[in-house]
């Protein structure tokens, strides 16, 4: 218990608590600070902050389903259809992009989708397009990131839960008249929800926390959340506006969660257990 | 009468395992029909194939005189109770039952009347709004058989559905089966390995063995009749007696093993002199007695010792070695109490009627387990 309350206060609770105060705090002279809520105003009164708060969490909740939606075959392919060996190897390959570090990976994707790059080149040559098309800092450039960085988180609790839904309910569905969809629906969704919800709090959270992906890949045009409180914290060095912005994101990503879990009548506590 | 299903000379193979060999077995309307093996017999591969789950390399299925080929199993008119049964933990018992009818686009208020009817019928009224982990282990199974019949189909196949269970409760559940096909009157086809539920529950019984049928009759030709070696040794206990022929007289044979004992059994089959035989005679065939002259006299008459005595209330049983070949016999005690103070190492005599034992000649090595 000890070293999970160290953790817990050391490093979670202390410096938000230390965010909290910052955020609510308003430089009046040099060194000079009073008690204001005018952090929070000034997200609300300036169009680009509250702009790009709405666009990072659609953002968000899309890349989280288009995630769902590749993993779920791949996890159906891995728990119910590969055997022995390949079932490990396409595990395995789940896993391999994360030997490499972020950083790397999406310095890969650069190198592959940038107007001087490999894709774009391809392109050319087998005379799809005529010049050479820039294939970065577009909204599906980053969506294409996140998925490809999120994969993993949904894959394992989505396999881990379609591992332990028995053949036999769904061939009794079958019997009993079902087809594919309405089994989908009616078996395999409901027995996989908790997976299906752990998998996507975990895929969503660090999407809308990622830092990296969007701003390499979508550039300028990215207006990622989090690229406005490094802003405020490192550029502006304004750390009462940077810290109010992460409060922000942590409420907004609290509330989100929330919100997807009533919608599907899940527990939190269930679904951690679960996954 | 009609024939609710049909199979005609159904095949299916695994690489160079064949586990339904050319099968064929037709089950009239109404009636309990029991395919009784040994794991791997191939059993549960005839009822896939059957169910639709499972497609034949060669012959066809007809199912209320209709052929099955091309029939996918959610088309077929006939549902299946799962060896676990397979009850969907996501739902609730009256949604588990209403599953089919959903499934067919009946309109809900029909549905949970239908669901209602068959629930009483089963005896679980009011259990529609339970969570399947609720219900006790003869109630799941009461639920997955309603989910099947209330879809009326043609044929129920089941699968081993009571393996699962404890005896008193699988005892218990045999009964209620019965009384349930009865109630329905609904063609069942039942596969199990465990010959009590078969002869119990069965109008006729298919004994298989390596993917074909040895015999099919009723319980009682299977189990006084048996026409293979493998049947006389699978339906109920039985001692088995192996040997060469020593003497044939018309439809009696007579027998020794290589140990010296002779013994004369009814003949099976064609025996001649010289032949491997198999002999076997029931553990209540055999009279048992302290004193030799209290056995009947048509019997051949032997002496022995007792091993051990296998009381098991009406089932009681005592272990008997022959004085001078050492012959293992298993011979059931009458229930009057005669014997309950019978001991280890006694000497006593037991005799068995020629008519009420049986031969076979021994086939090639195969059929010898």
């Amino acid at each position: 218990m000890a070293p999970a309350l160290v953790w817990l206060v050391g490093l979670i609770v202390l410096p938000h608590a230390e965010l909290a105060i910052l955020s609510l705090r308003s430089r009046v002279a040099p060194r000079v600070y009073e008690w204001s809520f005018n952090q929070y105003r000034t997200f609300i009164y300036e169009p680009l902050y509250w702009h790009t708060f709405v666009r990072t969490a659609l953002m968000s909740i899309l890349a989280t389903v288009c995630t769902l939606l590749i993993a779920f075959p791949a996890a159906w392919y891995i728990a119910k259809v590969a055997r022995g060996r390949a079932k490990s190897v396409l595990f395995v390959l789940c896993l391999i992009p994360f030997w490499v570090s972020e950083t790397v990976r999406t310095l890969g994707w650069m190198i592959l989708l940038r107007e001087s790059g490999v894709l774009p080149r391809l392109l050319v040559d087998l005379g799809i397009t005529a010049a050479p098309f820039e294939m970065l800092y577009h909204d599906a450039t980053i969506l294409v990131g996140l998925v490809y960085t999120s994969m993993l988180f949904m894959v394992v609790p989505l396999v881990s839960v379609l591992e332990t839904l028995d053949d036999s309910l769904i061939e009794a569905a079958y019997d009993l008249g079902g087809n594919g969809w309405s089994i989908l629906w009616k078996i395999v969704v409901p027995h996989a929800a908790p997976g299906i919800v752990a998998g996507s709090i975990v895929v969503f959270m660090l999407t809308i926390g990622n830092y990296l992906t969007p701003t390499l890949l979508g550039g300028k045009n990215s207006l990622w959340f989090t690229e406005q409180i490094y802003t405020q914290f490192i550029t502006r060095f304004n750390w009462e506006q940077g810290a109010a912005f992460g409060f922000l994101l942590l409420v907004l990503a609290t509330a989100i969660v929330w919100f997807g879990l009533k919608l599907t009548h899940q527990n939190f506590g269930d679904v951690m257990r679960r996954a | 009468m009609q024939q609710d299903l049909e199979v005609d000379g159904v095949t299916k193979r695994y690489g160079a395992h064949t586990a339904v060999d050319a099968l064929s077995l037709a089950v009239p309307h109404g009636s309990f029909f029991s395919i009784l093996g040994p794991s791997g017999c191939g059993k549960t591969t005839l009822l896939r194939i059957i169910a639709g789950f499972l497609a034949p390399d060669e012959g066809d299925v007809s199912i209320g005189g209709r052929s099955m080929r091309g029939v996918a199993p959610n088309q077929r008119p006939v549902n299946m109770v799962f060896q676990h049964l397979a009850l969907f933990p996501m739902m609730t018992v009256g949604e588990n039952v209403g599953y089919g009818l959903a499934r067919r686009g009946v309109a809900r208020p029909v549905i949970a009347n239908r669901v209602d009817a068959m629930l009483k019928r089963v005896g679980l009224p009011g259990a529609r709004d339970k969570r399947i982990d609720q219900l006790s282990g003869g109630q799941k199974q009461r639920v997955a058989i309603a989910r099947s019949l209330v879809l009326e189909p043609t044929l129920l196949l089941l699968d081993e559905p009571l393996g699962a269970l404890d005896l008193k409760l699988r005892e218990h559940m045999k009964i209620e089966l019965k009384q349930l096909q009865a109630d329905f009157r609904t063609t069942f086809v039942y596969i199990t390995h465990d010959q009590s539920e078969a002869l119990v529950l069965s109008d006729r019984v298919a004994v298989m063995s390596a993917g074909r049928f040895e015999q099919v009759g009723t319980p009682q030709e299977l189990y006084y009749q048996p026409r293979t070696p493998f049947v006389a040794g699978f339906v109920g206990a039985n001692n088995r007696i192996v040997g060469k022929a020593i003497r044939v007289d018309g439809e009696f044979a007579e027998l020794a093993t290589v140990d010296g004992l002779a013994i004369r059994a009814r003949a099976s089959g064609s025996i001649a002199v010289g032949d491997r035989v198999e002999a076997f005679v029931r553990p209540e065939a055999v009279a048992f007695a302290r004193d030799p002259t209290e056995l009947p006299h048509a019997a051949q008459h032997f002496t022995g010792r007792v091993e051990s005595l296998l009381f098991d209330g009406a089932n009681s049983a005592v272990l008997v070695r022959e004085a001078t070949t050492r012959a293992g016999v298993r011979i059931a005690l009458p229930q009057t109490g005669r014997f309950a103070d019978l001991k280890v190492d006694e000497t006593v005599a037991f005799g068995f009627d020629a008519q009420r034992a049986i031969c076979f000649r021994a086939g090639n090595g195969s059929d010898v387990s």
